[in-house]
């Protein structure tokens, strides 16, 4: 435990594992894309706009990742008070913002051709947008005070506060009756999606996951070093 | 206790009391969280016609007739109850008998006039070839039964599968 939240250890595997989860992202979004937009068929109802739901899916499940990764960091931050925790809840945040981001404007160019509508206040749309408000509020919050340390902690009690909304989104198209359609994938009676639509999906899923995990592995480096930058200067100031 | 012990706690039992807060006030505003009622509840609780509400539910096989001028109407059913729908203007690509929509209007002696008409898409995702071959085989029937019954228990089967 100590070894893995030292700063000198982290800089050292992750120097490694950076250039191979470049290329393995890379690799993955293109194969992904390629499955998703040109090899898998059309859907039986809504025809191509069905190529949206490749990107739109992973990055909502990617939104709830990354929260959900932020807030254990958040919370072994203020447990544990370790820096690479912190830093990576940090670094994990403006990443979740986007793949929100990305969801709610591919789910709304979903939803004008397929519902009539660009959005609607029902129970699953208005608990992401309160995801994408929380991921905002944490990144402010985080900058909020002159003491870094002290808008991080603060930042961390949010993060752990905003929680309660993960599963309220997850659940919220079992729990009341919404716009948006239930869960697809993960759910107890197995996919109700065809194996052939499911596949290019499952891979692009993958792929986000690498791309968030190499990501965070190049800002929490860029991060540390940000941190010996600092320490430096301030001894130079001090010598 | 060690400090980093009592911190652990503290976070546990905070996070502990705001799910359960959480799951009080989400459980309490249930009448205010849900998008549409479905057409037994509303013929149940009959809302005046100056109340706007949204229905929610299938549209049913046959029902669908577009009179000159634009108008159309349409059942709403869920299988115990149907809702008679009349609308003006352009409905969603995906408006399609016996698959789901969600209506907003006001219910005017028994008739919902609604002035938007949305297309609610279910969890099925499948090319052609396979609803095809689940036509064919007469699983579809069963799937179509399946997603009327989800509500009421057991439910009628209404016309035939296929468009």
């Amino acid at each position: 435990m100590r070894a893995l939240v030292n700063p000198t250890f982290v800089m050292r595997w992750s120097t490694r594992a950076v250039p191979w989860l470049g290329g393995l992202t890379l690799l993955l979004v293109a194969a992904g894309l390629y499955l998703a937009l040109i090899a898998s068929p059309p859907d039986y109802q809504q025809g191509d706009s069905v190529r949206i739901m490749y990107v739109h899916v992973p990055a909502a499940w990617m939104a709830l990742f990354c929260y959900t990764c932020m807030a254990a960091a958040s919370a072994a931050g203020l447990v544990w008070r370790s820096p690479i925790a912190d830093l990576a809840a940090q670094a994990t945040a403006p990443v979740g913002a986007a793949f929100t981001f990305i969801a709610l404007v591919t789910g709304s160019l979903w939803g004008k051709p397929m519902w009539g509508t660009w959005w609607v206040w029902d129970a699953r749309l208005t608990s992401v947008l309160i995801l994408q408000f929380l991921y905002f509020g944490f990144i402010a919050l985080s900058h909020a005070f002159d003491d870094p340390a002290r808008g991080q902690r603060a930042a961390a009690v949010l993060a752990l506060v905003g929680f309660v909304n993960v599963p309220i989104i997850k659940f919220s198209v079992d729990w009341w009756s919404t716009l948006h359609q239930p869960a697809s994938v993960v759910r107890l009676d197995g996919p109700s999606i065809h194996p052939s639509m499911l596949a290019p999906l499952l891979v692009m899923a993958i792929a986000f996951t690498c791309y968030y995990v190499w990501l965070l592995l190049v800002r929490l480096q860029s991060e540390i070093l940000n941190g010996k930058i600092r320490a430096l200067r301030l001894r130079q100031a001090h010598g | 206790m060690k400090p980093k012990h009592r911190r652990l706690t503290f976070v546990i039992i905070g996070v502990a009391l705001l799910a359960g807060a959480a799951a009080l006030v989400l459980s309490a505003s249930r009448e205010s969280l849900v998008f549409f009622q479905t057409p037994s509840e509303i013929v149940a609780k009959a809302p005046a016609p100056d109340r706007r509400l949204r229905i929610g539910g299938l549209v049913e096989e046959g029902s669908v007739d577009r009179a000159a001028g634009g108008t159309v109407r349409f059942r709403v059913t869920d299988g115990a109850a149907t809702v008679p729908v009349s609308y003006v203007g352009i409905l969603p690509d995906l408006f399609r008998e016996g698959r789901g929509v969600v209506a907003e209007g006001r219910l005017e002696h028994g008739v919902f006039v609604a002035d938007q008409v949305l297309a609610k898409h279910d969890e099925n995702y499948m090319p052609p070839e396979a609803a095809e071959s689940l036509k064919r085989s007469g699983y579809w029937q069963h799937m179509q039964d399946q997603i009327k019954g989800s509500k009421t228990g057991s439910a009628p089967a209404a016309g035939s599968g296929g468009q």
